[in-house]
């Protein structure tokens, strides 16, 4: 598969990474090579074969529905960008 | 003093011989004098040092002294460490002062150790030569026009140049192993689940490990040690009873049986490399051990199936630095869209941004099956190699690296030659096997060369073993850098 300049910026817009076209241009000639890269995956036959995640085999635990942790949240928010009577500020958002 | 082993300095802080405080200035001053010239520390803090050496100090005069308190270790700046700046080699925290321990820093602070300082290293662990740290590149202490290798370069040269006797670092495709390799010192990564990654900030969540590194297989055995065990706040932590990692270093190695994977002896290897590598199995040999021949043939696979698998973690795991709650916000921007396209934009290094980007293509809709599972499927068939391997050795030999430490901007024009020199240690992290560097050797131009040593889940003892044995008839762990 080969991938365009509107390819680049659909996934940056996606990652949420501000791209000009410029940059976009040298960063689609270096993503096709990796991508060249990938490709070699499709040459080896998978059929059958259960996907990998993790090496043991694990169960995710669970716990009890417990407050565990103290509230630190005002140690958490002291190194905020923007943080007032608790909340985080960000620009508004009106849809 | 800079030269003592980890059991050296210990026994002579319990037996109230030297202090903590001591050691830790003898320690801080080699960083003042040497860190300008390999940029191996990002952040130092003299202050906060000397009080965690006052507190082991007390500890050991109130007769608590365990092994290794009140001994200094340089972490990676991928710990978070409450009150110290943890940037992870990124633009993006350069402002983060982490507001809680590691699961590992907490288990080094319950043992009295101190904190000698956060090394630098690739912005996020992605990298194999501490090129892309936004604080500027680690250079090799063996040749200061080379890299130190990646991405726990820091750790690696810091270690190498004697400024600390011990480090911490990660390993997410080869990061402890290989710096380990490039530098002459000892690394190992241990199975996937046995160091807790809680307050490790995250990479690649299923293949990320902590580790240790040091100036030999007993120092990092005593270190693993402390590092080791369970710990309910990483879901992947695994709950196994304690080890003493140092337990089986004495044994003889009559009886043990060395893989070696022909495809590790192929064409891409440097032959100064396959050189020492090869000396090294003779010397094992001499020690009692006998090789096989074995196969691993889906070696060359492990890096594309890395390069899907670890970009798509990361793209999730960074998708949390968004101007937020925490770290670099851009000064300027239109909306809340904005804010979060400008500051990853603005606070992500290149070599980043182009992981993510991978990452979220590979994981996007109509890409997900053909990119992602494919990954996933072939990791399987990966993991049977080593599994199938097993059957007929106990451990597994080869090189770390194809080549020894390369120049600073010799690779890194382009992403993918540098991806390939990942080629020995990527299939490791895809399996979850535990794995080591140790030093055997020199290439051409004397830089260091390094053993990889791969073992079956849990043998790290083993493995720490073998190594040691070798370390103990050799003295290629021992040799130092000119001039430090």
């Amino acid at each position: 598969m080969s991938l365009s300049l509107d390819d680049v910026k659909r996934i940056a817009y996606l990652a949420r990474i501000a791209i000009d076209d410029v940059e976009a241009a040298a960063v689609l000639k270096q993503l096709s090579g990796i991508f060249a890269l990938i490709e070699q995956m499709q040459a080896v036959d998978t059929t059958g074969i259960e996907p990998m995640s993790h090496a043991q085999n694990v169960v995710l635990r669970l716990r009890d529905d417990a407050v565990t942790q103290p509230d630190q949240h005002e140690l958490f928010q002291s190194i905020a960008p923007q943080v007032e009577a608790g909340l985080y500020l960000v620009p508004k958002v009106i849809e | 003093m800079f030269n003592f082993s980890l059991k050296q300095l210990s026994d002579l802080l319990a037996a109230k011989k030297i202090s903590s405080a001591e050691v830790t200035r003898e320690f801080l001053g080699r960083i003042n004098r040497l860190n300008p010239l390999y940029n191996a520390f990002i952040t130092v803090n003299e202050e906060a040092s000397l009080q965690q050496a006052l507190v082991a100090d007390t500890k050991i005069a109130q007769g608590l002294a365990q092994p290794l308190t009140g001994i200094p270790v340089a972490h990676k700046d991928i710990f978070c460490a409450k009150g110290w700046r943890t940037t992870c080699g990124s633009k993006i925290l350069s402002n983060f002062i982490a507001p809680y321990d590691a699961h590992v820093v907490e288990r080094f602070k319950e043992r009295g150790m101190v904190i000698l300082g956060k090394t630098n290293m690739d912005e996020f662990a992605m990298g194999s030569s501490s090129e892309t740290s936004y604080y500027g590149p680690v250079k090799n202490p063996w040749d200061v026009r080379a890299v130190p290798g990646g991405s726990s370069g820091g750790s690696a040269a810091a270690v190498a140049a004697r400024m600390a006797p011990a480090a911490i670092g990660t390993d997410t495709g080869g990061s402890i192993r290989q710096p380990a390799a490039l530098c002459g010192i000892s690394g190992i990564k241990p199975t996937y689940g046995v160091v807790s990654r809680y307050g490790m900030i995250a990479f690649a969540s299923s293949l990320d490990q902590g580790g240790p590194m040091a100036r030999s297989a007993e120092d990092l055995a005593l270190v693993l040690n402390v590092m080791a065990g369970f710990d309910a706040r990483d879901s992947t932590s695994l709950d196994r009873p304690p080890e003493d990692y140092t337990r089986d270093l004495t044994k003889t190695l009559a009886g043990l049986k060395i893989g070696l994977p022909r495809e590790y002896f192929a064409e891409g290897l440097s032959d100064d490399v396959a050189q020492a590598v090869e000396a090294a199995v003779g010397q094992y040999r001499k020690l009692g051990a006998s090789t096989v021949e074995i196969s691993l043939p889906n070696t060359k696979l492990s890096i594309p199936v890395y390069y899907v698998l670890a970009p798509a973690e990361a793209s999730s795991n960074l998708s949390r630095y968004d101007g937020v709650r925490y770290g670099y916000r851009a000064p300027q921007y239109n909306d809340l869209l904005d804010m979060y396209r400008k500051t990853r934009a603005q606070g992500f290094g290149a070599e980043v941004k182009r992981r993510i980007l991978i990452g979220t293509y590979v994981l996007s809709h109509g890409y997900y099956d053909a990119y992602y599972l494919k990954a996933q499927k072939l990791r399987r068939l990966i993991a049977q190699d080593f599994a199938e391997a097993f059957k007929k050795c106990d451990v597994i030999m080869g090189p770390t690296s194809p080549t020894a430490a390369f120049n600073i901007g010799e690779k890194s024009g382009d992403p993918v030659q540098m991806y390939l020199s990942d080629i020995y240690t990527i299939a490791v992290n895809l399996a979850g096997l535990p794995g080591m560097s140790i030093p055997c050797g020199f290439s051409h131009k004397k830089l260091p060369v390094g053993l990889h040593i791969i073992g079956n889940y849990f043998s790290e003892a083993r493995m720490l073993n073998i190594a040691h044995q070798y370390q103990l008839a050799t003295d290629w762990h021992k040799r130092m850098p000119e001039g430090i």
